[in-house]
């Protein structure tokens, strides 16, 4: 039975965490995630979770306490935000290239500098190599829905890889919405015991981790997380299918909205995805064929997917809440801009950096991109691909 | 959304206009209005301005910007007034609800021309004679409840009661206080 709650991105991230109730959680507290281990501390403390939860004294820390916490053979996470992520930096390649299935539940926020508090994607787009799946979330429901999946795909047998699930800064995370939980047991059950097949803590089978590896086997150990990452579309969507049973809510790598018959398509990436549906339906309103492509699975990225839902547009305007400083665009864009190219998409593209820093986004914000992408249309010609929306020049 | 309702909260950090926001989601919530409440951080200081926003609806809320035409305005503290353009944006069909033992004569030329309704509400006066302290987010929230007509003060009384006895569990003791908070505020708006 689902029960109706309103709940901030960050509450409803720390409740899915009792419901699984992982082994082990080392944090250490920024902004805008601090509340994640704050909520679940007190959870722990109350005998809501046996969790064994750990104050360490910086990032790099709960990042590498999580990791030798999953290396012994415990489900373990950690949450963090901006730079407390740029902190985490070489252990994150480290989780990722011994194959550990731990979480990371990031709370997006501006990395430094100038130093600020607010919501962009700098943080994990700057970890997008780093060899994790990453998931993202439009509000405070799929964050919570997502962190339930995320050990589902993460442990499953042909992936093993760390992944991260991630929310906007403020926007989600300190802002209550309704949402439905599931039950305690129902999450339980779902999730499942983690049964590793390969741990330190097993005198039965000793092993190493993370030895030295000279360049006759670096090679091939970047290439088996490659394999693993091959088989993480399939996996989140039989997760997702899975979990469309239990909570009704239907999951993909991405949300279409209104793209069966859209012209003029907008792809783009966390809350702002909500507002820009405000914009579709004001423009369908009008007439307008507009739709959005919302992407939710990032890394690996599903490219032939969000290719053949673009197939039809005439325009589309890539949205990155992220530089890339390449001088035409950021990652998202240079992602479905190669995704179209090798997909032999006629469509014409522009790739917008926007929201950096928490600038704010509005409806009619976004209803001017897709008077942009009707004007590109019309003129045959993208003009500058690389565009900033909301800039005072 | 005709059924919209959006509210803007000026307060200063440590008054509580964020917790008041987050208490009336709450309490709309309990009405099973869909609701979302949330805060907009300047620096991260004491004293510093900050806002705070609710947008309460019959149906889903997808938006996730923040609130530039409000129906409704909730002055926190009154030295904003000077500080903050307060009534930019505010809809001339809503209304400002000012903190301020001041009569409305006084305030009125804080106000740039606003041509809507102006309710004040002493909620100092109103804290310590009902809690001893000064915690303007109690009557506040009862004021705004009230101004904006978000539900009826009966089961307004009885959701935050209940929203009381769950936030405060481990100090019963502040609830009756509360309590007499809310409705003393529900008398003293005008």
């Amino acid at each position: 039975m689902a029960k109706r709650d309103r709940l901030s991105g960050n509450e409803a991230i720390a409740i899915a965490l009792r419901q699984i109730n992982p082994d082990v959680f080392p944090a250490f507290p920024i902004t805008p995630s601090t509340e994640i281990p704050q909520y679940f501390a007190s959870f722990v403390a109350n005998g809501q979770a046996d969790t064994e939860f750990i104050p360490v004294e910086s990032e790099h820390s709960s990042m590498s306490a999580a990791i030798g916490a999953s290396a012994a053979g415990a489900r373990s996470l950690t949450a963090t935000s901006s730079c407390g992520l740029a902190y985490m930096w070489e252990e994150l390649y480290i989780a990722a290239s011994n194959r550990l299935p731990l979480a990371l539940a990031v709370v997006n926020r501006a990395l430094s500098g100038p130093i600020n508090i607010n919501c962009d994607h700098s943080d994990s787009m700057g970890a997008r190599d780093a060899g994790w799946i990453q998931i993202y979330a439009e509000n405070n429901q799929e964050a919570y829905d997502n962190m339930v999946q995320a050990y589902r795909i993460s442990e499953h047998q042909e992936v093993r890889l760390p992944i991260m699930i991630c929310q906007d800064g403020f926007i989600t995370s300190h802002a209550v919405e309704n949402m439905e939980l599931l039950e305690d047991d129902e999450v339980k059950r779902f999730v499942g015991e983690y049964e590793p097949e390969n741990y330190l803590l097993n005198p039965d089978c000793p092993m190493a981790v993370g030895p030295y590896s000279i360049s006759d086997y670096y090679m091939e150990a970047k290439r088996s997380q490659a394999e693993g990452m091959k088989h993480v579309e399939r996996v989140v969507l039989e997760v997702a299918k899975e979990f469309a049973g239990i909570s009704g809510r239907e999951y993909g790598l991405f949300e279409a909205y209104h793209m069966e018959d859209a012209e003029y398509a907008v792809v783009m990436i966390g809350s702002a995805a909500g507002t820009t549906k405000d914009a579709v339906d004001a423009l369908r309103e009008r007439g307008e064929k507009v739709g959005l492509l919302k992407i939710r699975l990032y890394r690996p990225f599903p490219a032939e997917a969000i290719a053949k839902a673009l197939a039809g547009v005439k325009a589309a305007a890539i949205m990155d809440r992220a530089e890339g400083y390449t001088n035409h665009g950021g990652p998202l864009g240079a992602d479905v801009m190669s995704a179209l190219y090798r997909a032999k998409s006629q469509a014409l593209a522009v790739n917008y950096i926007y929201g950096l820093g928490g600038r704010d986004v509005r409806v009619e914000d976004m209803e001017g991109v897709f008077a942009t992408l009707k004007q590109i249309a019309e003129d045959g010609d993208a003009g500058e691909t690389y565009r900033y929306l909301g800039i005072r020049e | 959304m005709s059924n919209l309702t959006e509210i803007r909260w000026h307060g200063r950090g440590g008054q509580g206009a964020k917790t008041a926001a987050l208490l009336l989601a709450d309490v709309a919530f309990q009405t099973g209005k869909y609701v979302q409440g949330f805060p907009e951080y300047g620096p991260e200081r004491m004293g510093a301005p900050i806002t705070a926003y609710n947008r309460i609806s019959d149906t889903q809320i997808r938006v996730h910007s923040n609130i530039y035409d409000p129906q409704y305005v909730v002055v926190v503290d009154e030295s904003l007034l000077e500080a903050v353009d307060v009534t930019r944006g505010l809809k001339k069909e809503g209304a400002i609800l000012i903190n301020t033992p001041r009569p409305k004569e006084e305030v009125l030329p804080h106000l740039k021309g606003y041509e809507g309704k102006v309710y004040t509400i002493d909620a100092h006066k109103v804290s310590m004679a009902a809690m001893g302290k000064y915690f303007p987010n109690t009557p506040l929230l009862a004021a705004i409840v009230k101004v904006a007509d978000i539900m009826d003060e009966e089961t307004f009384l009885r959701e935050m009661r209940a929203s009381f006895s769950h936030k405060f569990a481990s100090k019963p003791e502040v609830i009756d206080g509360n309590m007499a908070a809310l409705k003393m505020a529900l008398e003293e708006v005008r």
